[in-house]
């Protein structure tokens, strides 16, 4: 077998210098295809004498491996080369803008509703609701509230229309959550634990006062709940709204619907003109709260010599405008865009209290 | 409701500070709202002496004085034409605080000649006006702190005023001595007696008073007396500065001498000038046909019903809310009625409304004045106009009698530490008590506690745990922890209902739509174009005609917003609401609803042409979302006849059969957007999450999945139908061919008109068949693919599109 090494390094520099896998198959075709060159040549291996095929045939067949692995070679090459070609020419900008993609929010009424919701609700305090529109009689009389009483003036209540021939006394839009309190009691009975957020309503616009605005009512009635409890309850609560230890301050105060009653303010500082709260040596004044009124026990169907309890109102609002530094209550409502993204939390934020509210 | 600290020494004897006394009022339940001390800002200043004044050598109006100080001599420069040697002056030092110029003093050159310090005027202390030169002070010696000096000779410069905040309950506490007698019972001094002894009447009263037999009950009270030969005129001063210093302006020293007594024991007196009366006064219910010219200027027209005092020539007073003008006391008065009544709070308040009248003797009797303190207030401001204006006292007149007040409560003291949580012992309890001037005795735990006249707030056992509450101080209670109602792990609280809110808002906003709040009340013309505006519905009082009526729907509020915020240049918008509507007035006529508004564009112009104006199929989607987070079942209907403010060709009903409605979407009518304000196109979906069935199942199981081993296959379907018969309907029928075969059904192409001809579209479906227990041979396939084509030609009328 003679020129096996021409024949192989001829083979060779050919594949070595094929430019596209067109060439390379030809090639292929040429030297190990059913009729190439060097099949051809395993071909004659049968007329061969046992010596000579024991010396030609492992050394055609070291040729055709040597080949094939050089073809496989150059192909993967040439594929990588063409690939490489490729990938250079999707050249993208980047830097473009992605594709628009909406992002919602939501309220931040919504978002502190939702996180006083989880931080009670631990403490065992389902949520109630109740309506808008109330009779005067669960918005007021039912509270202790009588007529004629001072309070009922300065509530700025707004009424609604009145049929004539209807003299039933007219409805009011509901000035506080506190109504709920007596709902909920002809409805569920002591012992009790609640909390009803929702909107209320005064006649006063101004700076820091909107017709509408957000109130959450709390409700816990048992054998023997005292105003202790309630100031635990409210150090408990802010400190876990707040996401820090917050001191709360009682100061006694009346309302009809409570005795003992007390207007509860919390720690803060107005360092650099602006609130912190849960530190410094101020006090902000964040709620009203109080023992529940036996006569409100009795209008809920409470027995007041059984069962006592606690009973407090704060504005949610308000509480967010802290928490988060939104300076202007009327801009609530107002529904700005801008406002909107800026204060608005993600879809996804779902306040509870092993995440943190 | 001010007060001054002197003034309140007039009944505390105390040595408190005016920190403690703040800090104490507040904790009591008489907020501090503010406190304005004068010897604060002029603590640094002290006495100095004028040695001698020289002309300053560079200007003509000034002069160079060697001024004796408590740190030796200072040389001063001086500009006031009265600054002379041996003056006694008030000196302000480099580092103090001038408040009458904002400035903080540095030692300075004026003209080349140091200044250390300056000489102030009244103006510069702010003590008063007074400009024309410094101060010369009659005493003093250097060194003196000028406020030491004030205090000693001109004590209401220095006095301190302090205002609170009083809950409707402390009536008492609108007079000085109930504020002092809080203070005394918290221990900070003792409350000093005030016995005011009767004034013998020198000559029988010639002004006779009378009360009409049906006034009684409103009026039960009625005293006076005349003091003649009286000299009015300016009240002395210690009067007149207390008065000023609590914001009343001084009028004469009558008329102050009533002001003093509403203020100091809340006992509102009026003063009529005998002289200008016609007979003997009367107080009745007017008819309705009075009019009445009052002292403030105004003339009210009484209705029937309201308590007037008349003499012989017609209405003079408002009972319990202002006199007249015509009877009114002035500096030439000289012969004076000083009347001193009870009049009933409920009946002072209604006349007060009324004639929409404010005046300091309403708001005290309203709340209620101490109705055994009537006679004793005559007396005593008898005496005090005897001090201040002479005259001769008759004797008093009176018709009717005190009201009667005497009650008492049982107050069981485990109770009351009970309640509040705090370990108060019965004797405390009964010390605070009677401090307050109830008295309260009793054996046991028990305490029998009567009220005093003062106290009409106190009305049952409640009241009485308060009182000791807050004297207590709520301040000083010790949070208790409020245990776990059960043990272990806190149950869910949330309703169904409630969860259901929840996800419908937050997949809202998952969905890229922003959240509004908006007013519950609308205009009435918006309400009206959104099937509201009723009657029922319309507020009596609105603060404005914009917000009159309870909404019926959340899209007016949002379209409102949409518009504001096309005004502020966003036009691509995406909000929504979640929220309660109102379609009656009654309490429970209030529903939620959760509606969503698309305006503009699905985004902001873009390289890859992407952007494009939103559309039904949008909203459709979003809507779709929303309802599916809440619950609602995944087959719905979608019908037709929304209401009119819907685009009556572009809107879905979504329905759980014919009158199971559980919400719209679509387009809004052009007329409706205009008459908005809003640039349309909009989008809109309106939901009812109360009208979706809850689960029938409370079981978390989902039960077992169902994955088919055997290959699904698609087949492709194109029909040509009617352009008005609905994609749903062919859909229905295709799915209907084989129920358990066919898995999905989806629309992929609408094509209308083109080579179909007018009226007609090309509606091509993609039907998925899922074999369940074999591979499906090619005859299966077509077997079922000719059903589908019978059933969706017959049901759709239309032909297989060839």
């Amino acid at each position: 077998m003679d020129g096996l090494e021409q024949l192989k390094s001829d083979w060779l520099s050919r594949i070595g210098a094929a430019q596209d896998e067109a060439t390379l198959e030809d090639l292929r075709v040429a030297a190990i295809g059913k009729k190439g060159d060097i099949s051809l040549r395993m071909r004659d291996l049968g007329a061969m004498s046992p010596q000579e095929r024991q010396i030609a045939g492992p050394a055609l067949n070291a040729l055709k491996d040597e080949v094939t692995t050089a073809i496989a070679a150059k192909k993967a090459a040439l594929g990588d080369a063409a690939l490489d070609e490729r990938l250079r020419a999707e050249w993208l900008d980047v830097t473009l803008p992605a594709r628009h993609r909406r992002n919602g929010t939501i309220h931040p009424v919504s978002q502190v509703t939702e996180e006083v919701t989880a931080i009670f609700a631990d403490m065992g305090f389902a949520v109630a609701e109740g309506p808008q529109i109330e009779t005067d009689w669960h918005n007021f009389d039912a509270l202790n509230i009588p007529g004629h009483h001072p309070a009922r003036a300065e509530m700025d209540t707004f009424y609604t229309h009145r049929a004539p021939g209807d003299d039933r006394p007219p409805h009011v839009l509901r000035t506080h959550t506190s109504p709920v309190q007596i709902r909920y009691m002809e409805a569920h009975g002591a012992p009790t634990r609640v909390i009803a957020p929702g909107r209320v309503y005064r006649a006063d616009y101004d700076q820091t006062h909107t017709p509408m605005f957000h109130q959450v009512e709390g409700l816990a009635i048992d054998r023997d709940i005292s105003m202790a409890n309630l100031k635990w309850v409210l150090e408990a609560f802010f400190s876990a709204y707040f996401g820090r230890t917050v001191k709360t301050r009682f100061r006694a105060s009346h309302f009809p619907f409570t005795e003992p009653s007390a207007e509860v303010d919390i720690q803060c500082s107005w360092e650099g003109g602006t609130v912190k709260v849960g530190e410094g040596n101020d006090w902000l004044e964040v709620l009203g709260s109080g023992m529940v009124h036996p006569k409100v026990l009795q209008a809920g169907g409470i027995d007041p010599t059984q069962w006592q309890g606690f009973a407090f109102g704060m504005g949610i609002d308000r509480i967010a405008m802290l928490k988060y530094g939104i300076p202007d209550l009327r801009a609530f409502f107002d529904s700005d865009l801008r406002w909107l993204r800026h204060y608005g939390f993600s879809a996804l934020q779902m306040p509870s209290v092993h995440a943190g509210v | 409701m001010k007060f001054t600290l002197s003034w309140l020494k007039d009944h505390l004897e105390t040595t408190a500070t005016v920190d403690e006394i703040v800090e104490n009022l507040t904790d009591l339940g008489l907020e501090v709202e503010g406190v304005e001390d004068p010897a604060a800002r002029l603590a640094p200043f002290t006495i100095a002496r004028i040695q001698s004044a020289e002309q300053h050598p560079d200007a003509d109006r000034l002069r160079v004085c060697m001024v004796e100080t408590d740190e030796g001599m200072k040389q001063i420069v001086c500009g006031a034409p009265n600054a002379r040697a041996g003056i006694t002056v008030v000196l302000a030092k480099p580092g103090d605080y001038v408040p009458g110029i904002d400035t903080t003093l540095a030692v300075g050159k004026i003209r080349g000649v140091e200044s250390h310090g300056m000489m102030a005027s009244e103006r510069e202390l702010e003590l008063s006006d007074e400009h024309g030169g410094i101060i010369e002070l009659p005493s003093g010696s250097v060194g003196q702190k000028f406020t030491a000096w004030l205090a000693a000779n001109d004590p209401a410069k220095v006095d301190p005023v302090i205002e609170i905040a009083i809950t409707p309950n402390r009536q008492d506490a609108l007079g000085i001595r109930g504020i002092a007698r809080d203070l005394a019972a918290r221990g900070l001094g003792r409350l000093k007696a005030h016995d005011p002894l009767p004034v013998a009447g020198r000559f029988p009263c010639p002004v006779t008073v009378s009360i009409d037999a049906d006034t009684l009950d409103v009026a039960p009270h009625f005293a006076g007396r005349v003091i003649r030969g009286v000299k009015n005129g300016p009240s002395p001063r210690w009067l007149q500065d207390r008065l000023r210093a609590i914001g009343l302006r001084p009028i004469s020293a009558l008329v102050d001498v009533t002001n003093y007594f509403t203020y100091d024991m809340n006992r509102p007196l009026h003063v009529f000038d005998v002289d200008k009366m016609h007979g003997g006064l009367r107080v009745h219910r007017a008819t309705g046909d009075e009019t009445l010219l009052a002292l403030d200027g105004k003339t009210y027209a009484l209705r029937a019903g309201h308590t007037l005092i008349s003499d012989a020539h017609g209405p003079e007073s408002l009972a319990g809310i202002m006199g007249g003008e015509d009877t009114g006391c002035t500096e030439d008065t000289v012969t004076v009625f000083l009347e001193s009544a009870w009049w009933d709070p409920v009946h002072t308040a209604l006349t007060g409304r009324d004639l929409k009248i404010h005046s300091d003797a309403r708001y005290r009797f309203e709340r209620g004045v101490d109705p055994d303190y009537t006679l004793p207030g005559l007396e005593a401001a008898t005496r005090m106009i005897l001090d201040l204006c002479g005259g001769e006292p008759s004797d008093v007149v009176e018709a009717g009698t005190a009201p009667k007040t005497a009650r008492s409560y049982s107050l069981d003291t485990r109770r009351v530490i009970s309640l509040v949580g705090m370990d108060i012992p019965k004797a405390e309890q009964a010390r605070i008590l009677t401090s307050l001037g109830f008295s309260a005795t009793g054996a046991g735990d028990t305490l029998e506690v009567w009220v005093p006249s003062w106290r009409r707030d106190v009305q049952g056992e409640a009241d009485l745990v308060e009182e000791v509450a807050r004297i207590s101080s709520l301040t000083k209670l010790e949070p208790k922890p409020l245990p776990r109602a059960t043990a272990g792990v806190p149950k869910p609280v949330l309703t169904p209902m409630q969860l259901r809110e929840r996800m419908g808002r937050r997949t809202a906003a998952a969905l890229g739509y922003n959240e509004c709040v908006t007013y519950s009340f609308i205009d009435r013309a918006a309400a009206q174009l959104f099937g509201g505006g009723g009657d029922e519905v319309m507020l009596e009082n609105p603060i404005s005609a914009d917000l009159s009526h309870m909404r019926p729907d959340l899209l007016p509020g949002l379209l409102r917003a949409a518009s504001r915020n096309q005004a502020r240049g966003m036009t691509d918008l995406a909000l929504f609401e979640m929220g309660h509507v109102f379609h009656g007035g009654e309490p429970g006529q209030q529903h939620l609803q959760i509606a969503g508004l698309l305006v503009g564009h699905t985004g902001p112009r873009d390289p890859y042409g992407t952007r494009r104006a939103v559309d039904v199929y949008d909203i459709k989607a979003d809507a779709e979302a929303v309802l599916a987070a809440m619950g609602a079942p995944a087959k719905v209907q979608i019908l037709r006849g929304a209401p009119g403010w819907w685009h009556p060709g572009r809107h879905g009903v979504i329905c759980l059969g014919p009158q199971k409605r559980l919400g719209i979407f679509g387009e809004l009518h052009p007329k409706v957007l205009k008459a908005m304000d809003v640039k349309g196109p909009a989008m809109a979906f309106t939901l009812m999450p109360g009208d979706i069935p809850l689960p029938k199942t409370a079981s978390a199981s989902r039960g077992a999945v169902e994955m088919a081993g055997f290959q699904a296959v698609d087949r492709d379907f194109a029909f040509v139908v009617d352009a008005e018969v609905e994609a749903a309907l062919l859909v229905n029928a295709a799915a209907g061919a084989d129920k358990a075969l066919i898995a999905d059904v989806r629309v992929f192409d609408e094509f209308i008109g083109g080579s179909l001809g007018e009226g007609k579209k090309s509606i091509a479906l993609s039907v998925r068949l899922q074999p369940r227990d074999r591979t499906l041979t090619e005859d299966d396939i077509e077997t079922v693919a000719a059903k589908i084509v019978d059933k969706v030609q017959k049901a759709s009328g239309g032909l297989l599109r060839g």
